[in-house]
């Protein structure tokens, strides 16, 4: 068996090991092995190649981007999701304007270890993604399952733009698959991760399990419910989005990030304009309050939303 | 990438073999055309302002001349040089054309950013020259990368060159990065041109320490300061530093002292500007100066600088009259796509 987090481990080791511009750069990821342990033997495997950054996340994503002008493929992490905030200004004004303006490509990859797990609080919670994939000029992974967490970070290194690969520290020890995968889904295509008649769940990252849990839930009350994984959110797979509500005519976009805007907006937004006509009832949509990610497991647990609230809402929708 | 000013052709850098003397007359006199040649230049570009032909801001070197012009002049083909906002003299020298300037400011199609930025926010990666974003402090990290890619290939003997004003060092950038280069021995010139004034704010608000190349103690790198007013001394303390980085010294920290000649931008009249600064040494014109010295020095005849102005302004106004007839960008030529991997690009359908 290998966890979202070895497999994680697993493509950047492949990833050095296949390809000599790749380097990783971060916060403790050098014989230490990272915080997660996702670069764990990795400086072992390849000196020179796995480098402890200061606690400078700015420089960390400066660097890359320099480093990618001379044609190598920089792997950063950040050590937690909440702190590329301070690297923000290098990822959104620096990597993501360098192709539109120079047409000199920057392929980095900025790794985030993202989302809540119980006891983290409100600086070691944090789902980023909707504030970089409203920036223009990067793309922005969500993995749900090992297999992708492995295909999609070696295609994020593949990749000739600057990459935001969402990791999801609570799948990293919780998921668990057989083997690595030996093909995947090209990036930009979305995953029925489960098929259904009665509704359409679009989710993605962690957010897809509680989902599946709903999903299975309703079963038992007699709704096929599907449930669509983005994998990626941006770009977003609009159109297997559209084909399951043309199936379903009812549509609930889930996400663990905060409410205002967003990617379940987006969706909402997407299939609002240009579904409305398949759809039988209002578009919903579920995300996490509207506060800071709280510390306490009662408090955590009630702050995003879980498969027992998902139901809920869906029971809501299925009545409309 | 050639040299902009005629014979003596070659840079600095490139004689460096024989011993690079960075007082000699051949550097001091391509420096010094350099320096008029962005300032008639500049001149041009502020009465195209003035006139309506340029949209957006126009800044100014006036009064930076002598320090960019050092800078420049000890890269080498190959280096990395990150300018900013007033370095139009580092750039000729480093081998920018006149072209790019005008095709960037006058918005042609055929300039390097073609429309999608303008007037400073020029470069090209490739050929070591960066455009700066906006947000002060943020190129220094992005040399120290390249530097480091480098260090990864085996490339040696180049090195990296990135200039600011006072206001930059006050940034989380600048430090983060300073520490970086420090931390990663990286053969970095951080060329710090203290002009008194960030925008309007003066030293006396942007920061408290007696001199800002104090800071470069804190980093562990290499500190000096130099009169940035005096092309002479900017050569010999550049030339020394630059020679410092090739040979694995780590980074080097310039601090000069000067006097901004100009606003801010050319919206600015700089009405804040202290008098008493204006006729005090940092205020002096560092190309007047630099003229006195080559005369002094019998290194130019009486009337050859007024000759090599009138080269200098024959060279702008080709530049100008060939950008004026050149196409501005069509948005609807335009491809709107902010990513080279088009097919993951929003509405592309894999």
């Amino acid at each position: 068996m290998i966890t979202y987090l070895e497999a994680i481990r697993e493509a950047q080791a492949q990833a050095l090991s296949t390809d000599p511009r790749v380097y990783i750069y971060g916060q403790d990821v050098g014989e230490f092995g990272g915080a997660f342990k996702a670069t764990k033997n990795l400086a072992q495997e390849f000196p020179g190649r796995v480098i402890d950054a200061p606690i400078s996340e700015d420089a960390i994503i400066g660097s890359a981007v320099g480093a990618a002008i001379e044609g190598m493929r920089p792997i950063v992490e950040m050590q937690f999701a909440d702190f590329s905030t301070v690297g923000f200004n290098q990822i959104v004004n620096q990597a993501a304007t360098l192709y539109w303006r120079t047409e000199v490509p920057c392929p980095i990859v900025v790794r985030l270890p993202s989302g809540g797990t119980a006891g983290s609080g409100p600086f070691h919670s944090q789902s980023m993604e909707t504030l970089y994939a409203h920036y223009p000029g990067l793309v922005v992974m969500t993995p749900a399952t090992v297999e992708d967490a492995y295909s999609m970070l070696l295609e994020a290194v593949a990749i000739d733009d600057p990459v935001i690969f969402c990791e999801h520290k609570y799948l990293y020890y919780h998921l668990k698959a057989e083997a690595l995968p030996s093909e995947a889904l090209p990036t930009g295509k979305a995953r029925i991760a489960r098929t259904g008649r009665d509704a359409t769940i679009v989710t993605y990252s962690a957010m897809v399990h509680e989902s599946l849990a709903c999903a299975a839930e309703l079963k038992s009350e007699g709704w096929e419910i599907e449930v669509i994984d983005l994998r990626s959110i941006k770009p977003l797979d609009t159109d297997t989005v559209l084909a399951s509500v043309a199936r379903t005519g009812r549509l609930l976009a889930v996400g663990e990030s905060w409410p205002w805007g967003g990617v379940t907006a987006e969706v909402v937004a997407r299939v609002a304009s240009e579904g409305f006509d398949l759809l039988d009832a209002p578009p919903m949509r579920l995300n996490a309050k509207d506060t800071p990610v709280p510390f306490h497991p009662n408090l955590w647990g009630t702050h995003r939303p879980t498969a027992r609230t998902i139901s809920a809402a869906m029971r809501n929708l299925l009545r409309l | 990438m050639s040299s902009i000013v005629e014979a003596p052709r070659s840079r600095a850098g490139q004689i460096e073999s024989r011993e690079m003397q960075p007082e000699s007359r051949e550097i001091y006199v391509q420096a010094y055309r350099c320096m008029l040649l962005a300032r008639v230049l500049e001149d041009k570009i502020a009465s195209s302002y003035r006139g309506g032909k340029i949209t957006g801001g126009v800044f100014l070197s006036r009064g930076q001349e002598a320090l960019s012009v050092a800078v420049g002049t000890f890269l080498q083909e190959g280096d990395i040089f990150a300018p900013l906002i007033r370095d139009q003299a580092g750039r000729l020298a480093f081998g920018e054309s006149i072209l790019e300037c005008t095709r960037t400011y006058m918005g042609s199609r055929l300039g390097p950013m073609r429309g999608r930025d303008g007037n400073v926010h020029r470069g090209r990666p490739r050929a070591g020259i960066l455009p700066m974003i906006s947000h002060l402090g943020a190129m220094i990290s992005v040399v120290n990368g390249m530097l480091i890619a480098r260090r990864f290939k085996g490339v040696e003997g180049t090195i990296g060159a990135t200039c600011m004003g006072d206001g930059a060092t006050s940034t989380g950038s600048f430090h983060e990065a300073m520490n970086q280069a420090a931390v990663e021995h990286l053969p970095l010139l951080v060329i710090v041109a203290n002009n008194q004034y960030a925008y309007s704010t003066p030293n006396s608000r942007q920061f408290a320490c007696h001199d800002l190349v104090e800071k470069a103690a804190g980093y562990g790198v290499h500190g000096e300061t130099v009169d940035g007013t005096d092309l002479a001394a900017c050569l010999h303390t550049i030339g020394a530093a630059a020679q410092r980085a090739r040979r694995g010294e780590g980074p080097q920290m310039i601090v000069a002292s000067l006097l901004r000649l100009t606003g801010h931008g050319e919206h600015d009249d700089a009405h804040y500007v202290d008098p008493d600064l204006r006729v005090s040494p940092v205020g002096r014109d560092c190309l007047s100066v630099a003229e006195a010295h080559l005369l002094a020095k019998g290194w130019a005849s009486h009337d050859e600088p007024k000759k090599w102005q009138e080269q200098a302004l024959q060279q702008v106004d080709e530049a100008i009259a060939t950008t004026l007839r050149e196409p501005a960008p069509d948005p609807g030529a335009e491809d709107w796509c902010a990513i080279s991997s088009r097919h993951l690009a929003e509405g592309a359908h894999p």
